[in-house]
């Protein structure tokens, strides 16, 4: 994902001299084609994330367009004041790249690892939050967040991650994205998680349930429309997400679910990492499976959960 | 404009920023009488600002980094023509924009940062400073730190990147007044001169009294090194201009009353 980032931002940097791009002393070599542009705008800031987004936020109150990419956690808990003063409270086009979000870095450690981004993103006005489930889909968030005036956050992994979608799928920020059609269970998913929702959708099919898969790119502003269609025709909803079951995607929908006027008769599951810190070492898959986020446990919970709701 | 115009302005403007102390009860009167000075060289000497035409891109920037100084930047910007006194008559009020700290651009003509968390103006500022080289557009950008203000982090990673992209139109200031909230300045970060600091980190680095106009004046024209960010530490007092409230630090928080007021306009040889 990070390849496609750099490629994409290379291409868009030779159509518009409003780019900067900052980067807190990371993606050695990564960005060498696009530093090669004539008239390309590259700052390394070096390990100084509080300064770098306070510099962000000058460059975009100056009328650029601000692009920051380093290790999610340093790009979000480690400046979060100067996300919320600078780029929120001023409400100036800042784009806030989280590279190896998520659970990418299991193996380096808590310290690598983002499991409550959304969380505090979502309390902070004027930002929009987006995670992409792929390269292609990271594209279109990053032309779609460059059209914005605003914040925005995007939500990315590492790489090799597998392409799920194509160019011609929809894309809107703020309208979930239909992967797959299905009738009996849904399940609803963020980010690159999505392709361990897919392998627990063909589970589920395996066993004669119809499956339904849809991605929410956008985790603010959550797509209202979509969820109610969602509830007012499934039973049956597991929330998938690389991030806490506290404050994320499950979180949103729980809080969109509580104050709606039609009462839901949904069984909604949360799939999400658990509240506390991974002492274990693993790769990306072993730790999704500590957690509990991996396509054969989504399905084995789902299905489960399926099966009481049907014997009634 | 001369430099006895410049400090009858000066005047005026610490007895504006006491009245308005003692009618809407906002502190940090301490913090807002040192930078009077350095206020009124900028504004009615130094920047390049058209107070009609004040979001134009060739401004100068200035950003007041020490956010709780902002009861003197509001009464300056007023007397500069930015807005008219009448908008500051809600001052204080419920649903008032003047807070005790800046509000954002949007909300207030000559604010360029909604400052008030300290350590943010001069990144920001570099922001600006590096827009300029990039977007080809000649400017200055001048940013005003307390030197409590110097105790975040964020001020010396700033300080580093500053002098790394050869930053050479931005320009800081630091209100030297030895006080913070609680303590001496000194007591808390040691008493290794704020001068010698910024000239480590690769700055242009002066000291003058930033209680003098014309030493603020002469500073602002000396031709530094090509190349480098420029650090003036002002010396200053804090409560400058009122003998009972100089160097008096419960005026941090204290609110003048009726009488004080009128003291204080006596000194500073201004009528009530």
């Amino acid at each position: 994902m990070r390849n496609a980032f750099a490629k994409e931002i290379t291409r868009l940097s030779k159509t518009s001299s409003k780019l900067v791009l900052l980067s807190g002393d990371i993606g050695n070599r990564l960005f060498d084609e696009y530093k090669n542009i004539p008239g390309s705008n590259f700052l390394n800031c070096g390990i100084a994330e509080a300064n770098m987004m306070g510099v962000a936020a000058g460059l975009a109150m100056s009328g650029l367009k601000p692009i920051i990419y380093t290790i999610t956690p340093f790009t979000t808990t480690r400046c979060f004041e100067q996300i919320r003063v600078d780029a929120c409270y001023h409400n100036v086009p800042v784009i806030i790249i989280g590279t190896g979000s998520g659970l990418s870095y299991a193996s380096l450690g808590p310290t690598h690892h983002s499991l409550e981004d959304f969380a505090i993103f979502r309390a902070l006005p004027n930002i929009t939050i987006l995670a992409p489930s792929d390269s292609v889909e990271l594209k279109k968030c990053l032309n779609e967040a460059l059209k914005l005036n605003s914040p925005v956050y995007i939500r990315i992994g590492k790489k090799g991650e597998e392409i799920l979608t194509n160019e011609l799928t929809p894309f809107k920020i703020g309208k979930s994205v239909n992967f797959k059609k299905g009738g009996k269970v849904c399940l609803i998913a963020t980010g690159t998680i999505m392709s361990e929702a897919l392998k627990a959708a063909e589970l589920l099919e395996r066993k004669g349930i119809s499956t339904c898969v849809e991605g929410f790119h956008t985790i603010k502003p959550i797509d209202k429309k979509s969820l109610k269609r969602l509830f007012s025709l499934f039973d049956v909803i597991s929330v998938i997400e690389e991030h806490s079951s506290i404050g994320g995607l499950f979180g949103a929908i729980s809080e969109w679910m509580a104050l709606e006027d039609n009462v839901y008769n949904t069984k909604v599951l949360s799939f999400g990492t658990k509240d506390e810190f991974m002492h274990e070492v693993g790769t990306q898959q072993y730790a999704r499976k500590l957690n509990g986020i991996d396509a054969l446990n989504i399905f084995n919970k789902t299905f489960e959960v399926y099966q009481k709701r049907n014997k009634k | 404009m001369k430099t006895n115009e410049l400090q009858e302005i000066a005047s005026v403007a610490r007895s504006r920023i006491i009245l308005n102390s003692h009618k809407t009860g906002t502190p940090h009167l301490g913090s807002c009488l040192s930078c009077v000075d350095i206020l009124v060289a900028l504004y009615f000497s130094k920047l390049n600002i058209d107070p009609k035409n004040y979001s134009s891109p060739t401004r100068d920037r200035f950003i007041l980094s020490k956010g709780h100084g902002a009861a003197a930047l509001f009464q300056i910007l007023a007397m500069k023509g930015f807005y008219p006194d009448k908008l500051l008559s809600d001052y204080g009020e419920d649903g008032s924009i003047f807070a005790e700290h800046p509000p954002t651009p949007d909300y207030l003509p000559g604010i360029e940062a909604a400052t008030g968390s300290l350590g943010h103006g001069l990144p920001i500022g570099l922001g600006m400073a590096l827009s300029s080289k990039i977007s080809n557009i000649s400017f200055n950008v001048y940013v005003l730190l307390g030197d409590g203000e110097c105790n975040e982090g964020s001020i010396w990673e700033a300080a580093t990147m500053a002098v790394a992209q050869k930053v050479e139109n931005l320009t800081i200031f630091v209100d030297a007044n030895k006080w913070q909230a609680t303590d001496r300045s000194a007591d808390l970060v040691g008493s290794t001169s704020l001068k010698d600091k910024w000239q480590a980190f690769g700055w242009n680095s002066y000291e003058i009294d930033g209680n003098n106009i014309q030493e603020i004046l002469d500073a602002l024209e000396m031709k530094p090194t090509i190349g480098v960010p420029t650090a003036i530490m002002l010396n200053t007092i804090k409560g400058k201009g009122v003998s009972f409230m100089e160097d008096n630090n419960n005026w941090h928080y204290r609110i003048p009353n009726q009488e004080e007021v009128e003291m204080a306009f006596y000194e500073l040889g201004v009528k009530l």
